[in-house]
């Protein structure tokens, strides 16, 4: 699922500052999960929010929303009563909810309150790690099922760089070396052959993240 | 002929080659290049000039190779993945062909975030093995990667590689190594070696491949300075392996330095002896001046000319 983190107090005080009124928005779905953004983080963040501009004389009144999807136009059109009530909507939500707003809501200014960091996987409580960038043509069939994309932090698609030590990568100490994992798991797999084949350059320009924006189109769906 | 270089000349009439490792100046002081040149030159057969090691902004490599050419020097030009995309890849190696430059090293490079532009936003587009790949298929196709593009004119380029016999995981090395051969590298250049144990037992499985027939292996040694230095590296530096006992050798030695080149000279006579090591590569970092001395007790000395 998507991962975010909650943007520094300041950082948001400073965005809002200019309003006397706003909705501070929340989504049901990943932010919930990560703790980031869901219906709990709204309370909270909105009583901390009313407090420091209480505190410099500036008070803030704010309404309170977490729509199960806020990056699905039915559930984000359920904002629209609320919007109509305030000069600027936070949104806790990832990148992808505050942009779905921006489109709904045209004359209203829609902040992020969350930094979108990464597409992951919860490790244990309280713990969520990196596990794929969205490439758009998906190689794990070719890595035992280990994404050097998202997990390498170059990158590399024939093998380890030599910065791999201990099965640990150099750049971050507490992470795993993806290739150290792509060889341990062939490795029980049976299957270190696959290893021995060179992966050509990847095609960033035309199946990828590099072919400017992506679109996804299903005739059989559209209405 | 590939390339035509002298190091090419030299590996291919069989006899035991020599590098050695050039920085650039972090700026464009021409003189900081001439100094260590001259403290190389005729005691090396080629150059490695390094494309902004451990991600510090240094004068580029094509430019410095280019430099060392005017200076009577044979460079071989390194270049890295991690900041050029294969245009930009392609390009300067039209550029660096052009200039004279005859040698190259394939590298994917320090993670950017070791440097001192750590906010900039790394490339990655290929690896050290699509990029041997690449050069491979300019030289020997004449085209482009991935494409019938005709390249104007010739590109010829003696096509070598790093290799790291003391990464991770170690029995993984060798299937990166082969790899590389058969992507198209010609030499291979080793990560330093001090843990000779280590380096034997992955030339063994070098040679139960056949790589060593494939590919002109050149082993690398880093003089240690001061004990100092060598715990430091044992310690901080992925990828290289320092055995107790040579810490020990330096940091209870009288005058540390010496021992250090004594040590490296031992090392080079070691590794002489070794089936398909066919020559050494000396990166003496910011040491230039004990080049001579090393090659010199190691009876390097004269080089043969590549013709």
């Amino acid at each position: 699922m998507i991962k975010a983190e909650q943007k520094p107090m300041e950082e948001i005080l400073r965005s809002i500052d200019p309003y006397k009124k706003i909705l501070l928005s929340g989504c049901g779905a990943c932010v919930t999960v990560c703790h980031a953004g869901g219906e709990k983080e709204v309370l909270l963040l909105a009583s901390a929010l009313r407090m420091a501009r209480k505190k410099i004389g500036k008070p803030l009144e704010i309404l309170e929303a977490t729509p199960s999807r806020q990056c699905e136009p039915e559930y984000a059109q359920e904002l629209s009563e609320l919007s109509e009530k305030v000069e600027a909507i936070l949104s806790l939500a990832c990148g992808v909810g505050v942009q779905t707003l921006v489109r709904f809501f045209p004359k209203m200014p829609v902040l992020p309150g969350v930094n979108t960091t990464f597409l992951g996987e919860t490790l244990s409580h309280g713990i969520w790690e990196e596990r794929c960038q969205a490439c758009g043509n998906c190689i794990l069939e070719k890595t035992g099922g280990i994404c050097p994309i998202s997990r390498c932090a170059k990158q590399l698609l024939n093998g380890p760089c030599g910065g791999s030590s201990k099965g640990k990568c150099e750049i971050k100490k507490e992470a795993d070396c993806a290739w150290q994992l792509i060889y341990d798991r062939l490795s029980s797999l049976g299957q270190l052959y696959k290893l021995e084949e060179i992966i050509p350059a990847k095609r960033w320009g035309i199946e990828s993240r590099d072919s400017g924006l992506r679109r996804i189109i299903r005739e059989d769906l559209k209405i | 002929m590939k390339a035509g270089s002298n190091l090419e000349k030299i590996l291919s009439k069989g006899l035991f080659a020599v590098t050695g490792e050039l920085g650039p100046p972090k700026g464009n002081d021409v003189s900081v290049v001439k100094r260590k040149a001259d403290l190389l030159r005729g005691y090396v057969d080629a150059v490695n000039v390094t494309d902004n090691q451990t991600a510090i902004v240094r004068m580029s490599s094509i430019a410095t190779s280019s430099l060392l050419i005017q200076m009577g020097i044979e460079p071989v030009m390194q270049m890295t993945t991690r900041d050029r995309n294969r245009i930009a890849i392609q390009s300067d190696i039209f550029g660096a062909t052009a200039l004279g430059i005859k040698n190259m090293l394939c590298l994917t490079g320090d993670h950017h975030t070791f440097g001192n532009q750590v906010d900039s936003k790394n490339v990655h587009d290929l690896d050290s093995i699509q990029l041997i790949d690449c050069v491979r298929t300019m030289r020997d196709q004449g085209t482009l990667l991935g494409g019938e593009e005709r390249i104007e004119g010739k590109i010829e380029i003696f096509i070598g590689a790093a290799e790291n016999p003391f990464a991770d995981p170690f029995e993984f090395r060798v299937v990166r190594l082969a790899k590389k051969v058969r992507a198209g590298v010609d030499f291979i250049q080793t990560q330093c070696i001090y843990d000779m144990k280590r380096f034997k037992e992955w030339m063994k499985m070098v040679r139960d491949r056949g790589l060593h027939e494939k590919v002109h292996i050149l082993a690398g040694v880093t003089p240690l300075k001061s004990g100092g230095m060598a715990r430091y590296m044992a310690k901080n530096v992925s990828g290289i392996i320092i055995p107790e006992e040579i810490i020990d050798r330096i940091v209870k030695a009288k005058k540390p330095a010496e021992e250090g080149i004594k040590l490296c000279v031992e090392q080079i006579q070691e590794l002489k002896e070794i089936e398909g090591v066919h020559g050494v590569h000396i990166m003496a970092i910011e040491w230039e001046q004990m080049v001579s001395q090393i090659t010199e007790m190691a009876g390097l000395l004269p080089r043969p000319k590549g013709e």
